[in-house]
């Protein structure tokens, strides 16, 4: 019998299920033994019934479901929650349902703040109140889906890899499990490393690092040692294609586009301080942590959820 | 007083309902699309390195990222007063082409087409591309591998195909190789080929089984807003922004005045604000007597546009203007001015790909901080994008303003929604299928809402639970 799926989506860029129409061929595969019973972007069930005749909010139970996005309003909480009840397996699907996201730097301020670059300074706008009528309202603050409801499996990347929504719906399918080992970025990364920086200062992607694209990876230098911060020492592996065929190597997709990490696979480990352990692996090859620019934001761009970011208290004046 | 709520609106990009309020007779009184989510990027990008910020954007749509991160390397090349070199340019306008025709695939099959593939009344639990799969396995197929294939071609361009890194302040950070062209040229032919397939299947399967609904679903009359190039032909990575009145007549202007054409009004009922046409006069959205309303997205572009720039392109849209003139106002049009553009973006793809400089090794020139204003405009596949960047003399960004297509089409959306509203539910009787149909005429406009809601607000945080991993409350925050 098919295994019955129900997906959601919280404070979304809809990037993750993009990801799952990118399984590609492999979908066509897995489609027979999955039935979607609820998928807002792409099936027309609705919460109150077809023509709005309920009350209740009214998920389909469902073996397995998946949730995108972090939790920013009280709607997509109760759409969490109505999910949890419903699914016997919840998955978080990329970086903000896991960790926050992108959406989570909003975390570093108060919501006032927010509001009143909305709604009284932004340059083209006629100034105004904010909006309350009949919408949902917002939390004070971003949340990842495990701070509110208890979450089975977590699959990161802003977006994730498709090969791991495989492995992990394979996994559920035969009944096996499904974990991502343990590793960094720089794990898997194909380019060479001497464990020194190659000396200077700390430097923003203002200019290419050296590459030399008609020889293999190994030939190119590691970009956090060439002085471009990188976050792949502290993040988690698992982004990475095969490049150059049967006989090719890993390379992760930032570093394939010559550019370095910014951390969106999230911390290697639960638990993890990714801002203190880049600071350590930036001092440790002989660079100055202290020259990062923007740290607090940078280093904690996909993970703001799980209290993470915050807003700074107010300076004395 | 009654009220019908659909929630979620589904098939379309992000989070909204509509509410229809009922007088005592049963016929339509007022209808709202409540917009119902928010972000707040306009905010959290202060603070930030300005170089960053193509990184950031990104995430402010998982559909259109491709448009957002080369808006913003546009925004980025004019606040350090750069130009990218020639290889540079042309690499970014590739990838903008390819991921153009991905997100024209994704709408026409994905979402709109089960209206009209299955029905719009068909049940709802078949009335989705898994049901168009089920009733036609080769469509189906087919389909999936063409969406499918601009994601790997962006993957073998830039490495990273949703979210992508590689356009930077300067230009491109990654030089295309002639063994990576020789890939992506068959690729982007396949493209064509089923370019060429959805149009004509279109236009012999689809659209005249449904001209009635043409003639009623959406129907309003507004202006349009798009991007055309200095000979006027339709151009989505760069040109000068064409403001059309409803009566065909225009104003064409750079698009770094935009803050002279363009407002943004603000209703209680969303979170989204509702640009306008300043210099027509004080936003009015009354289906009577509109004013200051104008569209964008593929209907715009095709109605703004003398002509199109490739030969086939071309060819569908006299073919198209004989049919239903300039500017086409009826809104379901959309579907099929969309084709016209997928079949120009996947030919404009080849023609760059054909280009001998398309694997200069010359792609960036490196950038220094100043203080400055740098203004980022482009056609997304939903409309006119423009980010507009302001930093200080350490290249930190100091003030943000975004708007993004999909926010140019709210009033339409919401007046296109009254009218089939209207239209369709009398006498207090509707059922499923008309509620999709009023659902359809938002559909049209392939509207994105994560993209539109990238910015924040709305109200605090009533109360939120906090439970352990067995689901037990273990704390509560309230305000």
């Amino acid at each position: 019998m098919a295994v019955k799926v129900a997906e959601e989506w919280l404070n979304i860029c809809g990037g993750c299920e993009v990801s799952i129409l990118d399984i590609g061929e492999p979908l066509l595969d897995l489609l027979p033994e999955l039935e979607f019973v609820h998928m807002p972007v792409l099936m027309d069930h609705k919460y109150f019934g077809q023509t709005g005749e309920n009350t209740e909010m009214e998920i389909p139970e469902a073996d397995v479901g998946i949730i995108s996005g972090g939790v920013r309003n009280e709607k997509e909480k109760h759409v969490a929650e109505e999910m949890r009840k419903k699914c016997n397996t919840l998955i978080s699907l990329g970086s903000c349902a896991c960790f926050g996201g992108i959406p989570a730097l909003a975390n570093m301020f108060p919501l006032e703040d927010l509001y009143h670059k909305v709604y009284k300074d932004c340059k083209t706008t006629d100034s105004g109140e904010t909006p309350t009528e009949n919408l949902p309202p917002l939390l004070d603050r971003v949340y990842a889906l495990e701070e509110v409801v208890p979450v089975d499996i977590n699959i990161p990347g802003c977006p994730t890899n498709p090969d791991l929504i495989v492995k992990a719906l394979s996994a559920l399918l035969t009944g096996g499990s499904f974990e991502i080992p343990e590793r960094s970025v720089c794990d898997e990364c194909p380019l060479k490393r001497e464990k020194k920086a190659s000396g200077g200062e700390i430097k923003r992607t203002l200019d290419s690092p050296e590459f030399d694209q008609s020889k293999p990876w190994d030939n190119t230098r590691c970009f956090m040692e060439q002085g471009y911060l990188c976050l792949g020492p502290v993040t988690l592996a698992g982004c990475s294609n095969k490049e150059g065929g049967e006989n090719g190597v890993m390379v992760p997709r930032c570093i394939k586009g010559l550019m370095p990490c910014r951390g969106c696979f999230g911390p290697i480990r639960k638990g993890a301080n990714p801002l203190v352990d880049m600071m350590s692996a930036i001092s440790s090859i002989g660079l100055d942590a202290k020259q990062v620019p923007d740290r607090r934001a940078l280093l904690n761009r996909y993970i703001g959820g799980q209290n993470r970011l915050r807003p700074l208290p107010a300076r004395p004046k | 007083m009654k009220t019908i709520t659909i929630a979620p609106v589904t098939r379309i990009e992000g989070h909204a309902k509509i509410t229809i309020n009922l007088d005592d007779s049963g016929n339509v009184a007022e209808t709202f699309v409540n917009v119902v989510e928010l972000r707040g990027f306009e905010k959290f990008c202060i603070g930030r390195p300005v170089e960053e910020i193509p990184r950031i954007v990104t995430s402010i749509c998982g559909v259109c990222p491709w448009h957002h991160h080369l808006a913003s390397a546009k925004a980025n090349d004019a606040v350090f007063g750069v130009t990218p070199p020639p290889t540079g340019k042309k690499l970014r306008d590739l990838c903008q082409s390819i991921a153009f025709c991905s997100d024209k695939i994704l709408h026409f099959f994905f979402l709109a087409g089960p209206d009209f593939v299955m029905g719009p009344d068909a049940d709802y639990s078949v009335r989705n591309v898994i049901g168009i799969a089920q009733a036609n396995p080769d469509l189906g197929k087919k389909v999936i591998r063409a969406r499918h294939l601009g994601t790997q071609m962006l993957g073998i361009a830039s490495g990273k195909a949703i979210h992508p890194v590689t356009a930077v302040p300067g230009g491109f950070s990654k030089p295309l190789t002639e063994k990576e062209r020789d890939e992506l040229k068959p690729m982007a032919e396949e493209v064509l080929e089923f370019a060429k397939f959805a149009i004509g299947f279109a236009k012999e399967s689809i659209f005249p089984k449904y001209q009635d609904a043409i003639e009623s679903i959406g129907i309003i009359e507004t202006g349009f807003l798009g991007t055309v190039a200095d000979d006027g032909s339709l151009n989505v990575y760069d040109g000068k922004l064409r403001l059309m009145k409803p009566d065909g007549t225009y104003e064409d202007f750079p698009y770094d005045q935009y803050t002279e054409h363009i407002g943004e009004h603000i209703e209680p009922w969303t979170y989204l604000k509702f640009p306008y046409a300043k210099k027509w006069g004080d936003f009015n959205m009354d289906l009577d007597g509109p004013v200051g309303i104008y569209r964008t997205n593929a209907l715009a572009r095709i109605n703004v546009c003398d002509k199109m720039a490739t030969p086939l392109a071309q060819a569908e849209l006299e073919e198209f203007r004989e049919k239903f003139g300039r500017p086409a106002q009826q809104t379901l049009l959309y579907n099929y001015a969309r084709l016209i553009e997928l079949v120009y973006n996947a030919e404009h793809a080849i023609e760059l790909l054909n280009d001998p400089e398309i694997t200069g090794k010359d792609t960036r020139v490196p950038v220094t901080p100043r203080a400055g204003r740098g203004i980022g405009c482009l056609e997304a596949p939903r409309g006119t994008l423009i980010h507009d960047y302001e930093t200080d003399e350490n290249g930190l960004v100091t003030n943000v303003n975004l708007i993004v297509g999909t926010t140019h089409n709210n009033a339409p959306i919401n007046m296109a929604v009254k009218q089939t509203a209207k239209a369709l539910i009398k006498d207090g009787k509707y059922d499923q299928g008309i509620l999709n149909k009023v659902e359809m005429s938002i559909r049209a406009y392939d509207p994105c809402l994560s993209c539109a809601t990238h910015k924040l607000d709305g109200t605090i945080a009533v109360k939120l639970d906090i439970r352990d991993a067995a689901g037990k409350v273990i704390d509560t925050l309230a305000n």
